[in-house]
């Protein structure tokens, strides 16, 4: 949020400080990252950044892909939204690169959006959403709501028995539109409207108690009361913190979390949110051969010991992986043959199972819930068979009668009901 | 109620099985799947067969499990109970007899989730309520608290004679007084135990006694049947597109046509380009569509919906009534009477809480605010870079508890020593660059931030941008307790006393010594402070360095109970020179005043609109913006020569 | 008194021809209607960076003529985006809701496209009813109007209440930045009816445009804001060369002395405010629309420090100071940015400069204020042989802005 002018211009400089043609012919794929590596954002992307580094250089140890070496090119929007633009108008026209992975915010991924459909490019979004999207150009290897919201607010119910529900969020619009779902979700599954607590702060907030209060508050009725927590960044610090003092425990009042994983746990102490929870397709603690590899590979690239794998470096991963099959099996780079080969790739998850790429651009993923350890990890105690990842909710009315398939009906927005395409550009 | 219910299965489950005849062992190799994979929903008449088994074992293994211990050898496959032992673990076989030793990697804990785990203790209550160890008796409370059953009455009653311990005897009974008001078969037990809870604001009286008042809404066509709380008036109580949606739920009348569905039919019934004989072409007004509709209707093309008139008609032809769910009447009256008066209690417990809020926020403000009111309102330099000052000091902790790993020492060690680092950054930056534009106002604010963004930026370098902890000792852990309504954590209180102490501080500095005296000299007029041997120069540089200083400890102060990351100090700057500016410049009692004024505000908008606290933050700078105007020298104005222009 | 504008003012002369050479280089040279030598995105930055140069003039008359560090006009800028952005959005829904709706066999009615715009726009961010303040999205004139009224609106009360209890220096800049501060966090909730952190966008594509290249758009941008930036600067050159701007400036060296006089200070301020917050406005209408999108955090504080920084490092005072320093310090600071300039290895550990370049700035800005108060305009008036007097040394007297010891000595 700090930075916004200065680093406004970088592209057009730095375009113009690069000949165009030395870019006209090259002998390599050009691989483009769109992650911010400085701002409010970079605590989370950067690392992002590196996990495409390695799995490029993996990939070019194999032999590289149709005959020739993958190279990175890597830009930094600077957690700033317009220059997440311009940068992936950079990327196309002037680095032209035939795949980006990048964005981490949905406002960032939806400042992208315009300029990918307008070029034709094509764009692979790591991290869990809000849903409500499909495009022709993107494919989200994250979850969608009924990929982590959905199942975390089941577990709820059913095991744990939750009458009561506070869904507290910093406010913006994912945050936003997953409490509409869940809202709706639960008046579906005959949760009185009066038993939903919802709670907007803004980004960073640090003064918590009057909030906790008011949430232990709500169990005065003798429902058990269960928190959703979409509360994103350091916020949640100062949230965590107060939920400790006030002595509040896991088994009277549940916390799960939809944006706290291993990253953000390594800069808490956690003992005393032992048994918290988090939902995510992936948990560094999955006990796979694949995962073990991959953690391994990832402390050497990285050169330290200490850092943590988290889910959206799972989806870099799958997403990757995916892409490279779909090129070989497409045989070209080209957008339109890779989208179409993309469409039913399988490939495993670190967490056991298949991923296969749905036709509405996303990914069948398991659910995994977690509870927090002493030591900043997660013990994983549910975990769902493959769920397939739903663009439109089926829980709230304007969305429920839209559909999105690219390989039958080529529509990202397809309504059901009429039989119509309403379109085919995203909204942004 | 669910729970109820699948223990009440689980038992008749149970009752065709001979008593004591399986042992417990052979209950779980039976149930292996399910109980290596539990899931609330269907482990519940499992549980009981191991509870009610009659193995002595029963206790045993149903601990562990909950406890994941209970594991699996990857070897065989076979289930053993392991305590750590050692670099291992022991192992127990389920009968009871030990099975050797195990390391870590050589078994896998089952973990049951936190719903399961409920189960478990539910059904260990049995077993601990008379347990020789107070800790399982305590466990066994909770337990039962957490979910209460109507089958826990008899055995509470039964083990309060035997308690002994005082505490936990008090605890019991009050438990029994819980579980009598919901189960207990005798109308008149319940509502004895009701009102003897009359008062008694706490969270689980209220937790206990709310559910006896809930009401549904319904709809009848004539008298109401069961316990009617209330009768509702369509309009007053409930709207009207509420109140049809209670007949249309309850079958007691057609549902409405939407403006979708009315498209969908008139888009269904398209003949030659005229739908009812109306040409397509004018169906893009509302009125047309409703004609078309209509004229469907009449040639019974599509079916008939109900119109604004038979919605009217049906809506007269009802009431409407709040029913509690609990069908006896002495019971729900008793229970709205005493919680009448809890809730005038809570109420008044709640302002409470709210001053408390409000005054613990108002110390962190003020804390972040006292050095500024030195800088800003002693010697009228706007300084920037006093949010980085306090990133400084939060940073200062953090380092100091990477080298000491006692958090008391630490952070005795932290206050001082991000005093002295701010201390000198402060007399640096005084030197360097602020000296010079005393003249100058506007451009010292300018000048020190680009400071303060170089500042930002080289933490960032050295820190990272990710948050950084900085941990509170153990014995500021936790929360001052009154009831369970008014509570503050002590970090809170800590901030406060800290806050306290700058004021007095800060008054006795500037009133009681030699220093004090010459900086209010030099303030008031440089000249003549000077010509009365008083060097101005070494004055400005102090009190800028203590201003400074202050902040220092002000951001150890607020890295304990924040966040400690290299923007945190930015977030509070324009607050805290807002607090300066309401409460008025260069006065203590000002800033005070400022930062009470703004917390109290922030806390009861807050109050009002508790779903977005960002709402309470705008409305607080608006009415900020427009104090000023009202008041531009604050709230305390210094009057007479000091005020200056 | 009769010599033309342009002779009283040659500066203005020799700026407008210079923009009109650049402008006419930058078309020769880019994609969509040139040689294609500078990528469409450049196009774009440079249109971009003359707005802001449009808003730093706008800067430099409040500040540098008039005195008053205004820390908010950054948020004049962007609501003037807000309003344009509302009817692009609205405008370029409703073509993908018309022909979406037409396709189901019945003409849409006037309600039906109404909600299928909300809840296109507003489905983003959960919410699917069009607030009130959309009321007039629909029409291109009228929130063309709104663009320049509501951020004149705001300037205009704000002002006045200001103003009027003479709230002045430090404490005016402080007001003017809790204000756009309290606009931010107001635009950040997603209740403000303008998709909260979200903001608007897809503001690049034009409504009725959808088959026009980015190439071409950018380009008809650009002339925009050239046109914009030449018009605003001989409007402010002919402000402040007249006996309104010796009024103003003035007001900056001793406002009691001008109220003394007997000229309406209060009025000439809130004039020039209300003038600048309008300017501001103008520069937000034609930047957004490249920028693509507008949110929230364009309002920030630190947005219109950024401008007063680069008012300062040009040179305050004179129009084209703040032009230079707008377009230097935005254009470098994207080049250091840019990821793309080499570390610079110092023994163990390598100088980055994305991260180092704000510290840099900062410093830089520092140096400026103590040492060149004048900024790089300053270098023009050493080609021009313009000695200002040193006002260094001690004062001789006990007012501020009295003799200095060296000055007395010449």
């Amino acid at each position: 949020m700090k930075l916004n002018r200065r680093a406004l211009l970088a592209s057009g400089i730095a375009a113009l400080a690069m000949p165009r043609v030395s870019f006209a012919q090259a002998e390599t794929i050009k691989v483009g990252v769109l992650h911010s590596l400085s701002g409010t954002m970079a605590i989370s992307e950067t690392t992002l950044k590196d996990t495409m580094l390695m799995l490029i250089e993996q990939q070019n140890a194999k032999g590289g892909l149709l005959g020739k070496q993958l190279e990175a090119v890597v830009v930094d929007p600077a957690s700033d939204w317009p220059l997440f633009a311009e940068k992936a108008r950079e990327l196309l026209t002037v680095s032209k690169v035939d795949v980006m992975f990048g964005c981490w915010t949905s406002v960032s991924r939806k400042s992208v959006l315009p300029v990918i459909e307008e070029l034709n490019g094509l764009l692979f979004y790591p991290v869990q959403y809000e849903g409500e999207e499909s495009s022709k150009n993107v494919f989200y290897t994250g979850a969608a709501p009924n990929q982590q919201a959905i199942p975390a607010v089941d577990y709820y119910l059913e095991e744990l028995g939750v009458q009561k529900f506070a869904l507290l969020g910093t406010d913006y619009v994912y945050p936003r539109t997953t409490n509409n779902i869940l809202e709706a979700y639960l008046i579906s599954k005959g949760i009185p409207k009066e038993d939903i607590f919802v709670n907007y702060t803004p980004f960073g907030h640090s003064d918590w108690s009057k909030i906790v209060g008011d949430v232990v508050a709500l169990g005065a009725d003798g429902k058990k009361v269960g928190v959703i927590s979409t509360i994103n960044g350091d916020a949640n610090i100062g949230f965590y913190k107060e939920l400790a003092a006030a002595g509040v425990s896991a088994e009277t009042l549940p916390v799960v979390a939809f944006s706290v994983g291993e990253e953000e746990l390594s800069g808490l102490d956690t003992s005393n949110l032992v048994g918290h929870l988090a939902a995510w397709n992936y948990f560094m603690s999955a006990d796979t051969p694949e995962n073990a590899a991959f953690i391994e590979a990832w402390k050497a690239f990285i050169k330290d010991d200490k850092r943590v794998t988290n889910d959206p470096m799972e989806a870099h991963y799958i997403g990757f992986n995916m892409w490279v099959n779909a090129v070989t099996a497409a045989g070209t780079t080209e957008v339109d043959a890779v989208s179409a080969a993309m469409i039913g790739q399988e490939f495993p998850n670190l967490t056991g199972g298949m991923a296969k790429m749905l036709p509405n651009h996303h990914l069948t993923k398991p659910v995994l819930i977690g509870e927090i350890r002493a030591d900043g990890q997660f013990d994983i105690i549910s975990q769902t068979e493959p769920v397939p990842g739903d663009a439109w909710t089926d829980y709230l009315p304007e969305s429920a009668v839209l559909e999105a398939d690219w390989a039958e009906l080529k529509c990202g927005m397809y309504n059901t009901e009429t039989s119509t395409c309403v379109q085919l550009k995203s909204n942004y | 109620m669910r729970l109820t219910a699948l223990l009440v299965a689980a038992l008749t489950w149970l009752a065709p099985l001979p008593a004591l005849a399986q042992e417990a062992a052979a209950i779980v190799a039976e149930n292996r799947d399910m109980i290596e994979k539990p899931s609330r929903q269907t482990i519940g008449p499992v549980i009981s067969a191991i509870a009610v088994s009659g193995d002595p074992m029963a206790d045993d293994i149903l601990s562990a499990w909950a406890d994941k211990r209970l594991v699996i050898r990857k070897s065989d496959d076979a289930m053993f109970l392991a305590a750590p032992e050692g670099d291992g673990f022991a192992l127990t076989d389920l009968d009871g007899s030990t099975a050797g030793n195990a390391a870590k990697g050589d078994f896998t804990e089952l973990k049951p989730n936190a719903g399961v785990r409920g189960l478990i203790e539910t059904a260990l209550v049995q077993f601990t309520l008379s347990d020789p160890d107070p800790a399982r008796r305590t466990a066994a409370l909770t337990s039962i608290a957490r979910d209460p059953t109507p089958e826990a009455l008899e055995p509470l009653r039964a083990s309060l004679a035997t308690e002994e311990d005082p505490a936990l005897k008090a605890q019991k009974e009050r438990l029994e007084r819980f579980l009598t008001l919901r189960f207990d078969p005798d109308p008149a037990a319940r509502v004895t135990a009701i009102e003897s809870l009359a008062g008694d604001i706490s969270l689980d009286t209220r937790g206990a006694l709310n559910p006896l008042v809930a009401t549904t809404r319904a709809a009848f066509a004539g008298d109401p049947a069961g316990n009617v709380a209330r009768t509702l008036a369509v309009g007053r109580d409930l709207t009207e597109a509420e109140a049809y949606d209670l007949l249309v739920a309850a079958n007691l009348a057609p549902a409405r046509l939407t403006l979708e569905e009315q498209r969908a039919a008139l888009a269904a019934n398209i003949v030659d380009g005229f739908v009812g004989g109306i040409p397509v072409a004018e169906l893009n007004m509302q009125a047309a569509r409703d004609r078309a509709y209509t004229a469907l209707e009449a040639a019974g093309t599509v079916p008939s919906a109900a119109t604004d008139d038979e919605a009217k008609a049906a809506l007269a032809a009802h009431r409407f009534f709040e029913v509690f769910v609990e069908p006896d009447a002495t019971v729900t009256t008793a229970a709205t009477a005493t919680l009448a008066s809890i809730d005038r209690k809570v109420a008044a417990m709640q302002a409470a809480d709210l001053g408390l809020d409000a005054l613990s926020l108002a110390a962190i403000y003020f804390l972040a605010a006292i050095g500024l009111a030195i800088t800003f309102g002693v010697m009228g330099v706007i300084n920037m870079a006093h949010g980085e000052f306090i990133t400084i000091g939060a940073y200062t902790g953090f380092v100091v508890q990477l080298y000491v790993p006692d958090y008391t020492l630490s952070i005795l060690i932290a206050l001082p020593l991000a005093f002295a680092v701010t201390f000198a950054a402060g007399v640096a930056m005084e030197r360097l660059v602020i000296r010079h534009l005393y003249k100058r106002p506007l451009e010292t604010l300018l000048a020190t931030f680009g400071i303060s963004i170089a500042l930002q930026q080289i933490l960032k370098n050295v820190f990272g941008t990710q948050a950084r902890p900085l941990t509170a000792p153990g014995w500021l852990d936790g929360a001052l307790t009154f009831n369970d309504v008014v509570s503050i954590s002590y970090i809170r209180i800590a901030i406060f006393v800290l806050a306290l102490i700058f004021l007095g501080f800060f008054l006795y500095l500037m009133k009681r010594t030699r220093l004090g005296l010459e900086v209010r000299a030099v303030t008031q007029n440089p000249a003549m402070a000077a010509s009365m041997g008083i060097n101005p120069d070494r004055i400005n540089m102090l009190t800028f360095g203590l201003g400074s200083g202050i902040a220092g400890i002000a951001g150890v102060a607020i890295g304990l109970y924040a966040k400690v990351t290299s923007e945190m100090g930015a977030d509070y700057i324009v607050q805290s020179f807002m607090t300066v500016v309401v409460g008025g410049v260069g006065n203590v009692w000002g800033t005070l005043a400022g930062s009470t004024m703004i917390g109290s505000l922030q806390k009861v908008i807050e109050f009002l609109n508790p779903s977005n606290t960002l709402a309470a933050q705008t409305y607080m700078i608006l009415f900020i913006i427009l104090f000023i105007q009202f008041r531009p020298r604050g709230i305390i104005a210094l009057r007479g020569r000091a005020a200056g222009d | 008194m009769t010599r033309s504008f342009f002779a009283r003012n040659p500066s203005a002369l020799i700026f407008i021809a210079f923009l009109a050479l650049f402008t006419l280089a930058v078309t020769l040279m880019s994609e969509g209607l040139g040689a294609g030598l500078i990528s469409t995105s450049f196009v774009k930055t440079l249109g971009k960076t003359l707005c802001l140069c449009l808003v730093a003039l706008a800067m430099d008359l409040i500040w540098g003529y008039a005195g008053i560090l205004s820390l908010g006009h950054m948020a004049f800028f962007a609501l003037g985006g807000y309003m344009i952005g509302m009817w692009l959005m609205y405008a370029r829904t409703e073509e993908i809701v018309v022909a979406a709706l037409s396709q189901g066999g019945l003409p849409a009615t006037p309600e039906e496209v109404q909600q299928g715009i909300a809840t296109q726009i507003f489905g983003v961010v959960g919410s699917s009813d069009l607030p009130a303040i959309w009321s007039f999205a629909h029409s291109l004139p009228l929130q063309l109007i709104l663009a320049l009224a509501v951020p004149g609106l705001l300037a205009l009360v704000f002002g006045w209440l200001a103003f009027r209890s003479r709230v002045t220096g430090v404490y005016l800049s402080i007001l003017t930045q809790a204000m756009t501060l309290a606009l931010a966090l107001y635009l950040f909730q997603n209740d403000s009816g303008l998709r909260g952190n979200n903001g608007l966008s897809g503001l690049q594509n034009l409504p009725g445009l959808g088959q026009t290249s980015q190439d071409l758009i950018s380009i008809w941008f650009f002339w925009a804001s050239a046109l914009a930036l030449a018009l605003g600067y001989l409007t402010l050159n002919w402000v402040v060369s007249g006996k309104f701007g010796s009024v103003i400036r003035a007001i900056r060296d001793d406002e009691a002395r001008v109220r003394f006089l007997g000229y309406p200070v209060e009025t000439y301020k809130l004039f020039v405010f209300t003038l600048t917050a309008l300017i501001a406005a103008l520069a937000g209408v034609l930047y957004y629309p490249q920028a693509g999108i507008i949110n929230p955090a364009e309002l920030a504080p630190i947005a219109s420090i950024y401008l007063a920084v680069w008012v300062a490092i040009g040179g305050r005072g004179r129009l084209y100071g703040a032009v230079i320093g707008a377009a230097f310090v935005s254009l470098l600071s994207s080049l250091f940015t840019s990821g793309r300039l080499p570390d610079i290895p110092l023994g163990p550990v390598s100088l980055n400069w994305v991260d180092w370049w704000l510290v840099l700035l900062g410093l830089a800005f520092v140096a400026v204020t103590l040492l060149a108060p004048k900024g790089i305009g300053g270098l023009f008036d050493r080609f021009q042989g313009v000695i200002p007097p040193d006002r260094k040394g001690a004062p001789l007297g006990p007012d501020d802005g009295s003799l200095q010891e060296q000055e007395a000595q010449q």
